[in-house]
């Protein structure tokens, strides 16, 4: 039993491994780098690195396969491996005290880029001049928001992720007087209008049809998930909404569609649609002005900027805040950068950023530079030393006038 | 062997390993040859200062250094005349192979161009290279054949001494194929950057070409004016007239047609040029110093309709036009002398800086510096076969020299720019050759045993060569974009991470010339050896410190600036991976698996690794850093990537063949 031990101690505390998981490394980066070309750097994240293994298929089939260790994998064993070498080998003294700091500053890091990986979201805030918005939109996740907006002053919003619809189950829920029932969901579909003069062999043929509003007049044609960075996918589904009194009818709701589509039931009036997934924030902000400057005669941008206002309901906050390059608006637990821009310049587009971890990279940083820096000097100073011992014996071994290269 | 005793046997390695050879005996003449070459290198560098320009007694110097708007930025005329030709044919000389140099110097040439397009335009200064695109403009092999009239030229030509086709071309001989070269360009263009074949780049190149050679005609005096001061008077004065026959004619009131059609036509033409014309010439009227209030001389010509007056500045450029096309040496001088006295009160500090920038473009700190690395490498090289100490310490006085004249060269770069010293790939490939250089200088001073020497020639000599090829897209002296816009992140990120690279280079070029010295001489003793290995060691630990502690200040930059830590772009990618691999063969030796030989084996991947980073990244146009893709530069990479490895092959070779074999251990 404590020779199996001993292997396990003596595979996970040897240096060889962390060799060997350094080269896997530097293959899986550099792969993943060229991969980008295809899959854009989302899709690359995705398959390389927030996984246990890159899959690939085999050939003329769809049965995955696993090619090569992922990011959590390489990590994973990465910081096992560490942990280990420094619980059973490392003990600590002041020569060690840089590599020490370094390798723990790569723990953090690690865990860090975990942590990241898990809980950071990303949304985006679109906003003209004038005016006001309470939240960000994600920019990969969407929501099926079915809407009571019979009350003139207030709306009664339900809203269920795509990402729960696309199980097909039934949902209940106690703000809605009906069932949803997903009769067919596609990840990325585009919708068109139906060609007047209609050739059936060009439509494909879905197992579900709708039949209510637009849905009836539309084409579904569904397509593959894209990662590319200048695409984005658009969620479609067929979905039924059950009452006590039976089916109300089958909708079409897609991300493509901007509008809502509206109906009655129950004396009261709804909308239902698929829209981005929506982040409300504790305050509210108002785009005072955007400004982008050119250099002079030129098209390069100099600067952006967008001056906002920050209000919050209970009016502790309320102020004005600029957000330009480098220099973003942390509040809320969230972070606003100037992202882009829109319409003739009059309209901004902030990225938000949530990531609870955020300061965890900043300490490791810290952590692994000190470290660096520490152990360099203390090689540095012993070389000096080593070095002007040799010079006094070289000099004395020559001429007393040898004097060093001018 | 356990983590804690391959760390613990590094604290002690460098105390056991053998101390470095004691200095060559020493030449008494060493001193005066060093002096000697100090004193000779100093003149080559700065011989360009005093050289005068003016044959023909027109001042050039003076007019190169008049301030100008182009891309943003405020240069002198010099700047963009230099910076235009390479762009156009990829040299700053204009000449032809068979009549030689057609002017005495870049100004001379943006002279012609603004003044006297018609003489102008039969210069040869439109490079074209593609066989399909040379024969699309009705060139043959027979009429591209160059016919020397020496036979001595001739026959320098059939060896491959002088050129043997034309490769530049003039205005005047593409002018009838202006429209088939736009057509084509324009169906070239829908193609994805980079999918084009090489005649659509060609094609495309060609009319951007053209494009920015008409717009630099079309900068200061209008098209096809022989005496713009006459055609302002006339028009000045026929703008009463003029826009009293308009108002008439639009009231359908009777009205002096010709002098409607007069002011027209100005109109006409002057909003022509304020939309082609590439200088903003004109300053803003005393009272206002908005660098981007800057004007082109069309737009300026404009507003003579409010003021009723020419723009006193568009009145001093068609002075010097007329002077320049009637050959009138003295009033030109007058002109721009005059001229200039009123830019320098009311700029003092630009038309100080345009003038030292003029005289950095003269001086070319980095070509001539670039052509002293050669020398110091050969030099380097020789002192290894004789005399050691006359020749290294020459060579020593020479690098100091060089790498001194790289400082002020890039200090002055940072000085115009008021930017830390990388901003763009142009300024990464000076700075990692100064950074290499400098750690170089450093060696050689400690080991005195010409690695330093070699390696520091070698390498400042690669990346002048590099940025010189960089050069040729343009001013490297651009305006920064909003995104890279912070001087604090510029100085430390890239700063940091360019130092990161000059050291992996650095680790990677003493390891090939361990490999190279060691395997086909057998001038590689144990001594050299032992202090090679140091070295590389050292230089190593300083590269993983340094691209280390550059990769993460970026990731905090970016996190900074657009809300995450690290995103796997290809330029993060790139860093991380020299961080990973300095840190694997610095784990790799600590584990006691690579040896002396495997040590420089991994350094000189390092060559690639780095090479990846720096260039590698850029060809895929993807990723926020992306620069543009470089078309010909990945040749060259592939090119290098392919020697570092078949030097890695070489490396390999059992020790008891190589030539220094027997001086070796493992």
């Amino acid at each position: 039993m404590s020779e199996i031990r001993n292997a396990f101690v003596a595979f996970f505390t040897s240096l060889k491994l962390t060799v060997v998981l350094l080269a896997l490394s530097i293959i899986l980066v550099f792969w993943a780098t060229l991969a980008q070309v295809k899959l854009g750097i989302w899709g690359v994240q995705q398959e390389f690195f927030r996984t246990f293994f890159v899959l690939g298929k085999i050939p003329g089939t769809e049965i995955p396969l696993p090619l090569f260790p992922g990011g959590y994998t390489l990590g994973g064993f990465l910081l096992i491996n560490l942990l280990a070498a420094h619980a059973y080998r490392f003990k600590f003294s002041l020569k060690k005290s840089g590599i020490l700091l370094t390798h723990f500053g790569l723990i953090l890091l690690l865990l860090g880029e975990l942590a990241t990986s898990l809980w950071q979201k990303e949304f985006m805030m679109r906003l003209d001049e004038g005016q006001t918005g309470n939240y960000a939109e994600s920019t990969r996740e969407t929501e099926l928001a079915i809407v009571n907006v019979s009350d003139p002053v207030w709306d009664d919003v339900v809203a269920i992720p795509t990402e729960r619809i696309s199980s097909l189950d039934t949902i209940q829920h106690p703000g809605l007087p009906f069932r949803v029932v997903t009769r067919a969901y596609y990840p990325n579909a585009i919708v068109d209008a139906l060609p007047s003069q209609t050739e059936p062999s060009k439509i494909p043929e879905l197992p579900v049809r709708a039949t209510r509003d637009i849905g009836t007049r539309s084409v579904v044609r569904p397509q593959p998930i894209t990662y590319r960075e200048d695409q984005r996918n658009w969620p479609t589904a067929f979905v039924e909404l059950v009452g006590p009194e039976g089916s109300l009818g089958t909708w079409m709701l897609s991300a493509m569609l901007i509008n809502p589509q509206t109906f009655e039931y129950g004396g009261r009036t709804w909308t239902m649609q698929i829209r981005p997934e929506r982040k409300y924030l504790p305050f509210s902000l108002t785009l005072l002005d955007f400004s982008h400057d050119r250099y002079a005669g030129t098209n390069i941008p100099k600067n952006f900027s967008s001056r906002l206002h920050l209000h919050t309901d209970d009016g502790r906050d309320d102020r004005d805040v600029l957000i330009y390059m480098n220099n973003p608006l942390r509040a809320g637990g969230m972070t606003f950068y100037q992202a882009s821009f829109d319409n003739d310049d009059k309209t901004t587009i902030l990225q938000v950023v949530r990531n609870p971890g955020w300061l965890v990279p900043y300490i490791a940083c810290v952590a692994m530079a000190a470290g660096m820096v520490i152990q360099f000097c203390m090689h540095l100073v012993g070389f000096a030393r080593k070095r002007s011992k040799a010079s006094t014996r070289a000099i004395a071994r020559t001429s007393p006038s040898a004097s060093p290269l001018t | 062997m356990s983590t804690t005793s391959a760390v613990a046997s590094t604290q002690q390695r460098p105390a056991s390993s053998p101390p470095p050879p004691a200095p060559p005996p020493r030449n008494k003449f060493a001193g005066w040859v060093a002096a000697a070459a100090v004193i000779l290198g100093l003149g080559y560098l700065i011989s360009p200062l005093f050289k005068q320009d003016t044959a023909g007694g027109f001042d050039y110097v003076g007019f190169g250094r008049l301030p100008i708007l182009v891309n943003g930025r405020l240069k002198p005329m010099d700047s963009v005349a230099r910076t235009s030709l390479l762009m156009l044919q990829d040299r700053q000389r204009v000449s032809s192979p068979t009549t030689g140099n057609l002017v005495d110097s870049p100004d001379e040439w943006l002279l012609d161009v603004l003044f006297r397009p018609e003489i102008a335009d039969t210069y040869p200064v439109f490079a074209i290279d593609n066989p399909d695109l040379l024969s699309l403009l009705g060139f043959t092999e027979e009429s591209l054949k160059i016919n020397y009239t020496k036979s001595a030229h001739r026959i320098l030509a059939t060896v491959g001494f002088m050129p043997g086709t034309y490769r530049r071309f003039s205005y005047k001989q593409l002018e009838s194929k202006l429209a088939e070269i736009d057509r084509q360009s324009r169906l070239a263009e829908p193609t994805e950057q980079s999918l084009r074949t090489p005649f659509q780049k060609g094609v495309i190149e060609l009319r951007d070409r053209l494009v920015l050679y008409n717009r630099l005609k079309h900068s200061l005096i209008p098209p096809g004016s022989t005496n713009p001061l006459s055609e302002y008077d006339a028009f000045v004065k026929g703008i009463p007239a003029g826009a009293a026959a308009i108002r008439a004619r639009q009231q359908g009131q009777s009205h002096d047609e010709a002098a409607a059609r007069a002011t027209l036509e100005a109109a006409q033409r002057y909003e022509f040029m304020g939309r082609m014309g590439y200088l903003l010439a004109i300053p803003p009227l005393a009272g206002s110093t908005d660098p981007n209030a800057w004007k082109s001389a069309g737009n300026a010509l404009l507003e003579s309709f409010q003021t009723g007056d020419i723009n006193p500045t568009v009145l001093a450029y068609a002075g010097m036009a007329t002077a320049w096309r009637n050959r009138q040496v003295e009033q030109f001088n007058t002109i721009v002398k005059m001229f200039r006295e009123i830019l320098v009160k009311r700029f003092p500090e630009r038309v100080s800086k345009t003038d030292a920038e003029v005289r950095f473009n003269s001086a070319e700190p980095f070509l001539r510096s670039m052509t002293l690395y050669g020398v110091i490498f050969f030099l380097g090289i020789l002192s290894w076969m004789r005399a050691p100490d006359l020749l290294g310490r020459s060579a020593f006085a020479l690098l100091i020299l060089a790498w001194l004249a790289t400082t002020v060269g890039i200090g002055t770069r940072m000085w115009l720019e008021g930017r830390p010293p990388v901003t763009n790939l142009y300024s990464s490939a000076l700075f990692v050759g100064w950074a290499a250089v400098g750690l170089c200088v450093l060696l050689e001073r400690l080991y005195r045993n010409g690695l330093g020497l070699v390696a520091g020639g070698m390498i400042g000599f690669a990346t002048l060569l590099i940025a010189h090829h960089l050069s040729l897209s343009g001013d490297t002296l651009e305006m920064m974009r909003a995104v890279l816009d912070s001087n604090f992140w510029l100085a430390t990120h890239v700063v940091t991470i360019t130092v990161g690279y000059s050291a992996t280079y650095l680790a990677g070029f003493l390891a090939f010339i361990y490999v190279v010295r060691g395997v086909f001489t057998n001038g590689l003793d144990a001594g050299t050896s032992s202090a090679i290995k140091s070295m590389v060691y050292g230089i190593i630990c300083f590269a993983a410190l340094f691209s280390l502690v550059g990769t993460i200040l970026g990731g905090i930059w970016a996190d900074q600036s657009w809300g995450r830590f690290w995103g796997w772009d290809p330029k993060e990618n790139g860093a991380l991976i020299i961080v990973i691999w300095n840190a694997l063969i610095l784990h790799a030796r600590w584990g006691g698996w690579v040896k002396t030989r495997g040590l420089m084996a991994l350094a000189i991947f390092g060559n690639i690794v780095t090479s990846w980073s720096w260039f590698g990244t850029n060809m895929l146009g993807v990723g926020l850093h992306s620069y543009g893709f470089m078309e010909a530069a990945f040749y060259w990479l592939l090119a290098f990537c392919i020697t570092q490895l078949a030097l890695i092959g070489v490396a390999n070779i059992p020790l008891r063949y190589w030539r220094s074999g027997r001086h070796l251990s493992a």
